[in-house]
């Protein structure tokens, strides 16, 4: 149940957003998501209630953030290898 | 064609977070932070969805073996309580439509589920959404009684169409339940060897990251908030390592695109206009002061615990006694124990016939193990029950 759902907009009327998760769309209460959506942002969707609309550039900023955790990985890779040298 | 297109957008977008070769570098991370610190470390979660992607995901197989990653209270079906079962089933049998989440509808009461009920001739419906509770509701005369359940985030929703001008047959009768009191209460369980929090990211949303800071200074734990996608639960794993590895004590927020420090305001004035928590029992788990989300005075009105007097001496009475004292949901709940050391597990207890919570809901450990199999070899319970204290 608590399992959210990304899906992208189709379409809004009001209140409601269709919303394409994946192949399957589906109508979504907008009455709790934090800001106002268009047709093609990317939502989290709870239980039928957009709770949030996922900003194109926060998308990267995960993507930045495990890119950290592996360059920090890498680089200590790389002092083992001095290391051992 | 641009439907075609778009979906090529989203297979990228999706990969990005399940990139298997990406997965391998953060699994690495992993090892190496494990090495560091040099020891066992246990770390729990506290949301259902964060273990159903790790069984599905098969993360648990690629996790260091010195990790063990428990889950706590974190499943809202698993750890409502026999009578708040026990009251939508004497208000079923009573004749009103109960409308409630799928995983509710076979949740054991004290004397019978909802399930049981309905096989009896009660009316119960499985409804996806609370909107699909009040369409219910506009479409007949009979009193249609939704039976919530889940955490602040699914509360959020009730609150929005209870504020949506429901018809006057349409009442709520809330099982929510308010996670952070119920995660103060299993950091300190006796025996607990909980390095860390790995935080639910949906909750987060809502409520913001910045809550968790008080839990962090009043039990020196750090929590990092986490995502449902793999790369998310890895890379969320990872940096709770590095806290824990440096005593770094802080909240960090590892689930940026989908949570704020303040979290969606709109839906928090909307859930506290609507609702407060009161104490309550979690199932198995313990009395837990504000954890239960219940509706305000202001909102009697559509409250079905003030709308129908409910009672429920009747399922009390004559009650034969259930093998359920011997389930150990709240000590698998409570990151303390798993399912093999519970006698019933796979026996007596099955996803057909389940005795405790645990084995009821997709996102209960028990039915979890059940389905994907055990957790990872190393993952020694056992190491956590007999501990003396947390490092
Ligand atoms: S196997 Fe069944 S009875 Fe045992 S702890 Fe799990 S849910 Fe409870």
């Amino acid at each position: 149940m608590c399992l959210g759902v990304v899906g992208q907009v189709v379409e809004v009327d009001g209140m409601v957003a269709l919303v394409d998760f994946f192949g399957v769309e589906k109508k979504v209460r907008l009455d709790i998501v934090d800001e106002p959506v268009e047709s093609g942002d990317y939502i989290l969707n709870h239980v039928g209630f957009a709770i949030r609309r996922i900003p194109e550039e926060e998308v990267q900023g995960t993507l930045d953030f495990y890119e950290d955790l592996i360059r920090y990985n890498d680089l200590m890779a790389q002092d083992v290898k001095a290391d051992i040298r | 064609m641009a439907q075609a297109q778009s979906s090529t957008d989203r297979d990228i977008r999706e990969m990005k977070f399940r990139d298997p070769q990406k997965a391998k570098a953060l699994t690495r991370t992993l090892e190496r932070l494990c090495q560091e610190i040099g020891r066992e470390v246990s770390v729990m979660h506290v949301c259902g969805s964060h273990e159903q992607a790790i069984a599905r995901f098969g993360l648990r197989s690629i996790l260091p073996r010195s990790l063990n990653v428990i889950m706590g209270p974190g499943c809202p079906v698993c750890v409502t309580d026999e009578p708040e079962v026990d009251e939508a089933v004497v208000l079923a049998q009573e004749g009103v439509i109960i409308a409630t989440y799928g995983d509710m509808i076979r949740v054991p009461g004290s004397s019978k589920s909802l399930a049981n009920a309905q096989t009896e001739g009660a009316d119960v419906r499985v409804v996806y959404s609370a909107v699909e509770a009040v369409n219910l509701a506009r479409q007949t005369d009979r009193q249609v009684v939704f039976f919530a359940s889940g955490f602040e985030t699914t509360a959020v929703a009730t609150a929005a169409v209870i504020l949506a001008d429901p018809p006057e047959n349409f009442s709520v009768l809330s099982a929510h339940k308010y996670i952070p009191p119920a995660m103060e209460i299993v950091a300190e369980m006796p025996g607990s060897k909980v390095e860390g929090f790995l935080a639910a990211g949906n909750a987060a949303i809502i409520t913001g990251w910045k809550i968790f800071e008080r839990f962090v200074e009043r039990h020196r734990l750090p929590v990092v908030i986490g995502g449902f996608e793999p790369l998310d639960i890895l890379a969320a794993l990872a940096k709770l390592l590095e806290l824990i590895r440096d005593r770094d004590l802080r909240v960090v927020n590892a689930y940026p695109r989908c949570c704020t420090a303040e979290g969606n305001r709109p839906a928090q004035e909307l859930l506290w206009k609507v609702f407060q928590t009161v104490g309550g029992q979690w199932r198995g788990i313990a009395h837990i002061p504000n954890s239960n989300i219940r509706l305000r005075d202001e909102y009697g009105w559509i409250d079905a615990r003030k709308r129908f007097d409910i009672d429920l001496s009747q399922l009390w009475q004559g009650a034969s006694p259930s093998l359920a004292h011997q389930c150990i949901c709240g000590d698998i709940m409570a990151g303390i124990a798993s399912p093999d050391d519970c006698q019933l597990f796979g026996k007596e207890c099955t996803p057909e016939n389940p005795i405790g919570a645990c084995m009821v809901s997709n996102e209960g450990t028990c039915k979890i193990w059940f389905e994907y199999g055990g957790a990872h070899p190393a993952v020694s319970f056992a190491s956590v029950t007999t501990s003396s204290g947390r490092s």
